[in-house]
C-alpha cells in the first residue's frame, strides 16, 4: 500500500469510509512520521497514547456518517485542549494545562476526529516565521534550513510533512495564509465570527480566526465545514445556517468578476510574484472569469493600523498572564508587583515584550486619540475600500506574500522587516473577510509560492470554488523530499 | 515622536513587566522604529471619518439570567502555582 | 418640624468655607448570575465556590452579557428620572490587582447606558435637588484577604464579576447630612425597584467620596481628593468632616491640596494618602473587542418604564393625599417598601392617622429598643390595626392600648384576646362611672368642698382616684364630662 500520509484528507477520508485501511492503521502512519521528522521541531505536545486509544475505540464502533471518521488530527498550540498542555508557544505557559475544550476543536472531535498532538507556534501567534517560540523554531519542510512561515508555523510544517493529514491555525494578520504560501499548502482565514474563539488563547480580539490549513481546496472545505458554527459562549459569533462547503464545491468561476487591486505591490517585489500573479489572472480568465482592475487606495496604511491595534488589544489580553492563577510564576519577588514584573519579564518572549509595550503605549494617556483612535479611523478607511469595490465583483486575486520564504535568523534583527510579510494578508483582517491561500507557483529557487482569493463577508463558498477551480488547472504540485528523516 | 528611556520605563512599570538597563537601550531602538513605521498613519486626513466599533454589523446578544457556571473550585484552582485548597495565594499586597 | 437654614460651613481662621461633596456609589445590581458569565452572585458562599472560568481568567475565556443586569440598570435610572442611552458600549478598564484576574474590569467609560437625572432630598430647610451625572454597568472585583497570613494574601473571588452600577452624584452635597439622606435615598429606590438591597454591612453599597473646599462667595471649585471605599455612612461623614478640616488648613497655611486618592482609616478617625498610585490613573480604557456596542429598543425601555413599582416621592404624595398624613409622616412611613407596605396594611383595616400616630410612636420605639427591622416585627400588621382600631371605637383607652401593646409584643397575641382575658375593655358605661365618681366624691367631701372654692387643680386628684379606683379603664373622656358635671353641683 502506498504511504496513505502522502495522500490528501479526502482521498483518506474515502479510503477509511470504505474500510480501506483502519483508524489505528492511520494513526499509527502518522506517529511512524512524526517520530522520525523531530528535527522540524513542528510539535510542542504529543498525544500518541490517546490518539491510539481513540482510533481503537472508532474502530470497534466506527461512524462513516461523519465528516472526519477515524481521523488523527494535530492542532496549533493556540487551541485549549482538555487534560493536554496548552502553552501557545510561551514559557508562562509551559505547564498549563487547562480544563476544558475549546469549541473549535470540540466541532472537530464531535465530527469525528481525535487529537495527535499539539503544534509549535510563535509566541502568543506574535510572529510570521514561527521564531519567536519558547520552544524553539520550526523549519520549513521544505528544504534549506527556511521558516515555514508564522505564527502557524507548526501547523504549515506539519502538514506539508505528512505528520497530519489536515490542521488548523489561527490567523490574525496572515498567521495561516502566509505560512501556507510559504509551505506550498492551503489556508484559509473565515470571515470574523464565523468560527468561535472560545477557548483559544486570545492575541488582538478583533482580528482572531481560526481556519483549516490543508493540503487541497476540497481538503479546506470538509475542514471548514466541520470546525464553523454559532457558539452562544463567544459574543462575536455570527448566527447563521449551517452550510456544506464540501457538498456545495463547484470549480465552475464562469462569469464571476475578479478583482486585481493595483496597490498590492511592494518596492523591489521579486520579479517572480508579478509573474505569478499573471499566471494566476490567465488561468481565471480562460475559465470564463472577467478580471476587473480595482484600487484599494488605503492598502498601504493597513500594516501600521494593524500595528497599534494588535498589540493595543494584545496588551489588555495578556494581562492575565500573570502567575497568580496558573502558569509560570518567578520566584523571585517580595512582593505582589515585584512577582508580577518578574513573572512577566521571564514568562514572556522579547517579540511579546515589545508588542505589549507598543500596545500599553498607543493607548495610554496622552497617546489614545493619536494613536489607537486614529488606527480605528484609518480601519474604517480601509473596510469602506473593499465594501465599495465588492460591489462591482465577486472576489479579489492578490499574492499571498510578498517574497517566498527565507532562511531563519535572516530577519530577526529587525522587526519592521518581520512585519512587511504581512502586508498583502494584514488588510484582510482589519475589514474581517474570508481569503484563502492556494499554492500557486515555484520561485526560481525551487521554494513555494501563494495566491490569495479575498472574498465577500461570509462568502466562503465562493472564494472556495475559485481556489477549487484554480487548483484544478494550476497543476502546482509540491516536491518536498523527505531530507529530516 | 521619539520615545526616551524614560518613558520605555515608565510604559513597562504599566505593563508590569521588569526591564534591566540592557533590554531598555535595545527595547529604545526596536520600538522607535516600529513607531517610525506606524507614524504614516498621520498622512492621513480622518476629522470626519467615524472610528471602527465594531468589525460585525449586529449589536451585542444577551443571555438569560440563570446560574449554570461556578461551583467549579477544584478546576479552577487546579493550575495554581501555590497550592491551597480554597483560595489563590500570593506574595502579600502592601497598601 | 421647624426649618432650619442651612448652616454646615468649615470655620477657618481666615474665613468661612462651603464643602462641595460628589459621591461616587457601587451598588451590587440583585441578579442570579454575574454580569457577564452564569456563576451565582449570592453573598456568604465558600470561597471560590462561585466562581467560572470567565471570573478567573483562563486563557480564551468570553463575556456574554446578563439581560436582567441591563434591565436593572435601566429600571434604576428610570427610578432617578435619568435619561436612557439606546445606545451605549463596554469599556476595559485596565490595570493590575490580585482580585482583578483578567488585568481589566469591563466598565462603560465614554458611552454608559444611563445619563444625567436628578434625585430629591427632603431636608429640614426644605426640599434639594441632587443631580446625577450618570449610572454605568461593571464587573465588581474579587477579594483580596491580607491578614490570613502574614506573607501571604489570599484571594477569593467570588466576588468578582457580579454586576455593579456606579452611580456618579454631580458635586450638589454641602454636608454631611445631605450625604447620609443622599444615600438614604438612593438606597430606598434601589430597594423599592428590586434592583438593589443595599446592604452596605455586606458590600452591597459601598460609595467613593469626593471631596474639596472653597471660601464662601468664590465660585470656582477648589482641587478634590477621593476618599474610597467607605462602607458605612457613618465613616462617610467622618471621612468628610476631617477631610474638609485638613484641606482648609492646608490652603489657609498657603500649601497647596494635591489631587490624590485616600483612604479613611477607622482606627485613627483620619484620611491619609493611597500608597503609590501614580499610575493609577492611566487606565488605557478602549473598547472591549470581546464585546459590541449595546443597542437597546425604546420599547424595551417604555415596557420596562410602565412596569415600574410606585416610587418613594410618588408614594409619599399618595399618602398625604390619601391618608390625610403630614409631609413629615408620609416622609418616615415611605422611607422603606417595607415600612410603606406594612403602613398599608394597618391603614387598610383601621384608622389612618391613628395607625401612622402609632406606627411613628410606640410601633417605631418598640423595633429601635429590639434592634429589629419591621421584618422582624413581633406585631402583625393585622394584631397593629385590631389595637388601633379598639382604641377608635373607645373599646379601650389610650393609656391601657400602650399595656395591651407591650403584651402584643411578648406574647404575639392579637389584642383582643388579650383585651378579653385580662379584662381591660375600657369602663363606658356613664350609668357606672357615675355611680364611681359618686362614690369618689362622698369619700372625698373636703377636697370637693375645696375644689368648688376655687382650688382648681384638685380636678386631676379626682381623676387619678377614678382611674385608681377602676384600674385605669375608666374612659378619660366620659370621666371628664361626669366629673365637671358632678363637681359644679
Amino acid at each position: 500500500m502506498s504511504d496513505i500520509t502522502t495522500q490528501n484528507l479526502k482521498d483518506i477520508v474515502d479510503q477509511v469510509k470504505s474500510k480501506k485501511i483502519s483508524s489505528v492503521e492511520l494513526t499509527q502512519s502518522y506517529i511512524k512520521n512524526i517520530e522520525k521528522g523531530k528535527k522540524l521541531n513542528a510539535f510542542v505536545t504529543t498525544t500518541f497514547e490517546q490518539a491510539l486509544t481513540s482510533a481503537k475505540q472508532f474502530d470497534t464502533k466506527p461512524n462513516f456518517e461523519q465528516l472526519l471518521p477515524g481521523i488523527p488530527l494535530a492542532v496549533k498550540d493556540l487551541f485549549c485542549t482538555v487534560n493536554t498542555k496548552t502553552t501557545a508557544g510561551s514559557n508562562i505557559l509551559n505547564n498549563f494545562v487547562p480544563t476544558y475544550e475549546s469549541t473549535v476543536t470540540k466541532n472537530l472531535w464531535d465530527n469525528g476526529a481525535f487529537l495527535l498532538g499539539k503544534l509549535n507556534c510563535d509566541e502568543f501567534a506574535m510572529g510570521s516565521s514561527n521564531e519567536t517560540s519558547f520552544f524553539g523554531n520550526v523549519i520549513n519542510p521544505v528544504g534549506d534550513q527556511l521558516v515555514p512561515g508564522g505564527s502557524s508555523g507548526g501547523s504549515s510544517s506539519a502538514l506539508a510533512a505528512d505528520f497530519t493529514p489536515a490542521t488548523i491555525g489561527t490567523d490574525t494578520g496572515g498567521s495561516i495564509r502566509q505560512p501556507a504560501s510559504f509551505t506550498g499548502t492551503v489556508g484559509l482565514k473565515p470571515t470574523y465570527g464565523l468560527c468561535s474563539r472560545w477557548g483559544i488563547v486570545a492575541f488582538a480580539s478583533s482580528l482572531d480566526q481560526a481556519g483549516p490549513m490543508t493540503k487541497t481546496v476540497s481538503d479546506c472545505a470538509i475542514m471548514l465545514e466541520a470546525m464553523a458554527g454559532f457558539d452562544e459562549k463567544d459574543s462575536t459569533s455570527i448566527k447563521k445556517n449551517k452550510e456544506h462547503y464540501s457538498k456545495n464545491l463547484k470549480d465552475n468561476v464562469k462569469g464571476l468578476k475578479i478583482g486585481i487591486p493595483k496597490e498590492y505591490r511592494v518596492d523591489n517585489m521579486p520579479k517572480e510574484i508579478d509573474e505569478l500573479w499573471e499566471k494566476g489572472k490567465k488561468i481565471l480568465k480562460d475559465l470564463g472569469a472577467q478580471l476587473i482592475d480595482i484600487s484599494l487606495p488605503h492598502t498601504k496604511y493597513a500594516l501600521p493600523t494593524y500595528y497599534i491595534v494588535a498589540p493595543a488589544e494584545a496588551s489588555s489580553n495578556l494581562a492575565r498572564y500573570d502567575g497568580v492563577r496558573y502558569g509560570y510564576r518567578s520566584k523571585k519577588g517580595k512582593d505582589l508587583i515585584e512577582m508580577y514584573e518578574n513573572t512577566r519579564s521571564e514568562g514572556f518572549g522579547d517579540e511579546v515584550k515589545r508588542r505589549i509595550l507598543i500596545g500599553t503605549y498607543v493607548l495610554s494617556s496622552g497617546y489614545y486619540d493619536a494613536y489607537y483612535l486614529k488606527a480605528q479611523k484609518v480601519r474604517q478607511l480601509i473596510k469602506k475600500d473593499f465594501d465599495d469595490n465588492f460591489t462591482k465583483v465577486d472576489a479579489i486575486l492578490t499574492p499571498s506574500t510578498p517574497s517566498s520564504a527565507f532562511k531563519i535568523g535572516e530577519k530577526t534583527n529587525d522587526p519592521v522587516s518581520m512585519y512587511l510579510n504581512d502586508i498583502f494578508t494584514v488588510p484582510v483582517n482589519l475589514a474581517g473577510l474570508p481569503a484563502i491561500s492556494v499554492p500557486a507557483g515555484l520561485d526560481k529557487k525551487g521554494y513555494p509560492l501563494g495566491l490569495q482569493l479575498i472574498g465577500k463577508t461570509l462568502d466562503e463558498q465562493k472564494i472556495l470554488n475559485i481556489a477549487y477551480a484554480f487548483e484544478k488547472n494550476c497543476g502546482y504540485k509540491n516536491n518536498i523530499k523527505k531530507w529530516w528523516v | 515622536m521619539s520615545l526616551d528611556k524614560e518613558k520605555i520605563k515608565h510604559v513597562a512599570k504599566l505593563a508590569r513587566i521588569s526591564v534591566d538597563d540592557a533590554k531598555v537601550e535595545s527595547l529604545t531602538k526596536d520600538l522607535n522604529s516600529i513607531f517610525k513605521f506606524i507614524e504614516q498613519l498621520n498622512e492621513l486626513k480622518t476629522d470626519k471619518v467615524e472610528p471602527l466599533t465594531s468589525i460585525l454589523n449586529q449589536s451585542l446578544r444577551s443571555r438569560v439570567d440563570k446560574i449554570n457556571d461556578g461551583k467549579i473550585r477544584e478546576k479552577v484552582l487546579k493550575n495554581s502555582p501555590k497550592e491551597n485548597e480554597e483560595f489563590f495565594v500570593v506574595p502579600k499586597v502592601v497598601e | 418640624m421647624s426649618k432650619e437654614q442651612f448652616d454646615y460651613f468649615v470655620n477657618g481662621d481666615q474665613g468661612k468655607y462651603e464643602v462641595i461633596i460628589g459621591l461616587e456609589v457601587h451598588a451590587q445590581v440583585l441578579s442570579n448570575s454575574k454580569l457577564f458569565s452564569g456563576s451565582a452572585t449570592k453573598f456568604g458562599a465558600e470561597p471560590n465556590t462561585q466562581v467560572s472560568l470567565i471570573d478567573s481568567a483562563f486563557p480564551g475565556m468570553l463575556p456574554v452579557i446578563n439581560e436582567e443586569c441591563v434591565k436593572q440598570a435601566v429600571r434604576t435610572g428610570l427610578g432617578l428620572n435619568a435619561k436612557i442611552n439606546n445606545y451605549s458600549v463596554f469599556d476595559r478598564k485596565n490595570y493590575f490587582y490580585a482580585d482583578l484576574p483578567q488585568g481589566y474590569q469591563i466598565s462603560q467609560y465614554k458611552n454608559p447606558i444611563v445619563g444625567e437625572g436628578k434625585v430629591l432630598l427632603d431636608m429640614p430647610y426644605g426640599s434639594k435637588e441632587v443631580g446625577i451625572e450618570r449610572l454605568h454597568l461593571e464587573q465588581d472585583a474579587g477579594k483580596s484577604i491580607h491578614d490570613m497570613d502574614p506573607t501571604s494574601t489570599y484571594v477569593d473571588l467570588n466576588r468578582s464579576g457580579i454586576a455593579l452600577m456606579e452611580i456618579v452624584s454631580k458635586p450638589d452635597l454641602r454636608s454631611p447630612e445631605e450625604v447620609n439622606a443622599y444615600i438614604k435615598k438612593l438606597r430606598s429606590i434601589m430597594r423599592y425597584l428590586g434592583t438593589c438591597d443595599g446592604n452596605m454591612q455586606e458590600g452591597s453599597l459601598r460609595a467613593d467620596v469626593n471631596v474639596s473646599v472653597r471660601k464662601v462667595g468664590d465660585k470656582k471649585f477648589g482641587t478634590r481628593c477621593e476618599i474610597k471605599n467607605v462602607n458605612s455612612i457613618k465613616f462617610m461623614q467622618m471621612a468628610i468632616e476631617y477631610e474638609a478640616k485638613r484641606q482648609v488648613e492646608l490652603i489657609e497655611s498657603g500649601k497647596s491640596i494635591d489631587q490624590e486618592t485616600r483612604l479613611f482609616d477607622t482606627k485613627k478617625n483620619e484620611t491619609r494618602s493611597m500608597r503609590s498610585k501614580e499610575d493609577a490613573h492611566d487606565y488605557r480604557y478602549f473598547p472591549d473587542p470581546d464585546l459590541l456596542p449595546l443597542k437597546l429598543e425604546q420599547k424595551l425601555i417604555d415596557d420596562l418604564k410602565k412596569s415600574l413599582p410606585e416610587l418613594p416621592d410618588q408614594k409619599k404624595e399618595r399618602f398625604i393625599k390619601e391618608y390625610s398624613l403630614t409631609p413629615y409622616e408620609a416622609n418616615v412611613l415611605v422611607s422603606e417598601k417595607e415600612i410603606s407596605d406594612y403602613y398599608e396594611e394597618v391603614a387598610k383595616l383601621s384608622d389612618k392617622k391613628l395607625a401612622a400616630t402609632w406606627m411613628l410612636g410606640d410601633f417605631f420605639a418598640m423595633l429601635n429598643d429590639k434592634g429589629l427591622n419591621i421584618t422582624q416585627s413581633p406585631v402583625s400588621a393585622k394584631n397593629l390595626a385590631e389595637l388601633v382600631q379598639s382604641i377608635k371605637s373607645g373599646e379601650i383607652s389610650g393609656r391601657i392600648a400602650k399595656e395591651v401593646f407591650e403584651i402584643m409584643v411578648q406574647s404575639g397575641d392579637n389584642p383582643k384576646k388579650i383585651i378579653e382575658s385580662k379584662g381591660m375593655k375600657q369602663q363606658s358605661d356613664p350609668k357606672e362611672l357615675e355611680k364611681m365618681i359618686n362614690e369618689i366624691l362622698t369619700k372625698n367631701k373636703d377636697k370637693v368642698d375645696q375644689y368648688r372654692s376655687g382650688k382648681d387643680k384638685l380636678f386631676g386628684f379626682f381623676v387619678g382616684q377614678v382611674m385608681k379606683v377602676s384600674g385605669g379603664k375608666a374612659n378619660p373622656q366620659l370621666v371628664n364630662e361626669i366629673l365637671k358635671k358632678l363637681l359644679k353641683g
